[in-house]
């Protein structure tokens, strides 16, 4: 719609720009505002005819519409060209590259945890075992000292009893030689004792007997 | 002359081309639309040049443009719209670079032409009537008809949703051509009172400050609007485009 308000308008401003081809080209800025060129436009400028003499504000003048539509057109379509054939799979490559390797770089390090974690696994088992180890060995250790002290003691008890078994009979012994002694010495006390009270001599059966009675009572 | 603010959007020929009486010629805007893809192509082509691993300072600046609008496409018109993000990448890039270009001192500012934001409009709007229709046939049309809606309304709101449809594009291209438009003209108003005022003497020059620091602060404003724009024209075209992939509803 625009391209064909521009052709229908731009084509008397070309007449006046071919008429003084050299004078627009040298001094561009000036075809809008000088008169001549002003003059083109506010006479053929009907569809904006409110501009006297300043010629149109810029970015309204539909004379350049035409050229800056194509211009977009082909710059715009080279960029976006560009963009989609060459950038965007660049940078979209560089960025999957880079995630690719953070995700393998995950992947290697959950893996290296795995194994840190299956050492440190095998590290307490082994600690455990060799606790337990050292326990067995010590608990050995204690029982078989506990049992050599217990047999210690018993062979002394043991000992000791024979040894309190001898003194008892020896005990024994004494006693029964002394119980044995004291019978020979009253008799002789006794024949002592009558012979001083009655002034003879007792004989030596009487004497036995009379003490026999005395002892068996 | 040179100190009339209008003066910088004039379009001039450099090589007068014409084309059954249609002038066609190389002017300035057209040099500037090349100078635009060359910047743009180049730098995003230079700057990812070496595919580090561990990218470059520019290197990211590149990525993340692209990043910035493969997330702003799929968060708006979700994965079935990213078949047109090479599209709304150069549409980004092409109009951030134009902002940035013009922001130059004698550059020409390619997007301050309402014939180049309405062009460019009129390309988002037709790519969503084209798509829509291709994808959907006529039930592209169900875009006008919200779901929900009492019979009663639904003649007032199809047609407030037809001319809203139809308002799109002159929205679309206004907006970017008047915030350049009048972002240059303030600048460049604002710029011709420190000359004028600075040649009055040493008063003047004492009441040139002011201008001077409103230049300096709105020049800052105008890369801010510069950016801004570009990232609101590729958020509205995401948003549309959405229309034309789902336009059931959402």
């Amino acid at each position: 719609m625009s391209v064909t308000l521009a052709s229908a308008e731009s084509t008397p401003f070309e007449i006046a720009q071919a008429e003084t081809p050299a004078d627009t080209h040298e001094t561009p800025a000036d075809t809008h505002a000088a008169q001549p060129a002003g003059e083109v436009h506010t006479e053929t400028g009907v569809a904006h005819g409110e501009e006297a003499g300043s010629g149109v504000f810029p970015p309204f003048d539909q004379t350049t519409f035409a050229s800056q539509l194509l211009w977009l057109a082909i710059t715009f379509g080279l960029f976006y060209l560009l963009m989609s054939k060459v950038v965007i799979p660049r940078i979209g490559g560089i960025l999957e590259t880079r995630h690719d390797r953070i995700a393998q770089d995950l992947d290697e390090a959950s893996r290296l945890k795995a194994e840190a974690d299956a050492a440190i696994a095998a590290y307490e088992q082994d600690l455990a075992s060799a606790r337990a180890k050292g326990n067995g060995i010590a608990s050995a250790a204690r029982e078989e000292a506990k049992a050599k002290a217990d047999a210690e003691r018993a062979k002394i008890e043991a000992s000791l009893q024979d040894k309190i078994a001898g003194a008892e009979t020896r005990i024994a012994e004494i006693k029964a030689k002394a119980l044995a002694d004291v019978g020979t010495i009253a008799e002789e006390t006794t024949t002592a004792l009558v012979e001083q009270l009655i002034g003879s001599k007792a004989t030596k059966a009487e004497i036995a007997s009379a003490v026999k009675s005395v002892a068996g009572k | 002359m040179s100190n009339d603010p209008t003066h910088q959007f004039l379009v001039n020929k450099i090589v007068p081309i014409e084309i059954g009486g249609i002038d066609f010629s190389f002017t300035n805007a057209s040099l500037f639309m090349v100078a635009t893809v060359a910047v743009a192509t180049g730098f995003l082509y230079f700057t990812t040049g070496q595919r580090g691993l561990v990218p470059s300072r520019m290197q990211s600046v590149s990525e993340m443009s692209y990043e910035f609008i493969a997330s702003m496409l799929r968060e708006g018109a979700g994965s079935h719209g990213m078949k047109f993000f090479p599209f709304v990448f150069s549409l980004f890039m092409f109009v951030l670079t134009a902002n940035l270009l013009g922001m130059m001192p004698y550059f020409f500012t390619v997007t301050s032409q309402i014939i180049v934001t309405f062009a460019l409009a009129l390309l988002v709007i037709g790519t969503v009537v084209v798509y829509g229709f291709y994808k959907h046939g006529f039930g592209f049309l169900k875009l006008f008809v919200p779901s929900g809606v009492p019979g009663a309304l639904l003649p007032l709101v199809v047609s407030i949703e037809v001319i809203s449809f139809l308002s799109r594009p002159i929205s679309l291209s206004i907006r970017l051509f008047a915030n350049m438009l009048a972002g240059h003209i303030t600048l460049k108003v604002f710029a011709g009172f420190v000359t004028s005022l600075s040649a009055l003497g040493a008063v003047g020059v004492a009441g040139a400050i002011l201008p001077l620091f409103m230049t300096v602060a709105l020049t800052g404003l105008e890369f801010l609007v510069s950016f801004l724009q570009a990232y609101v024209f590729a958020v509205l075209t995401c948003m549309y485009l959405n229309d034309a992939v789902h336009p059931g509803g959402h």
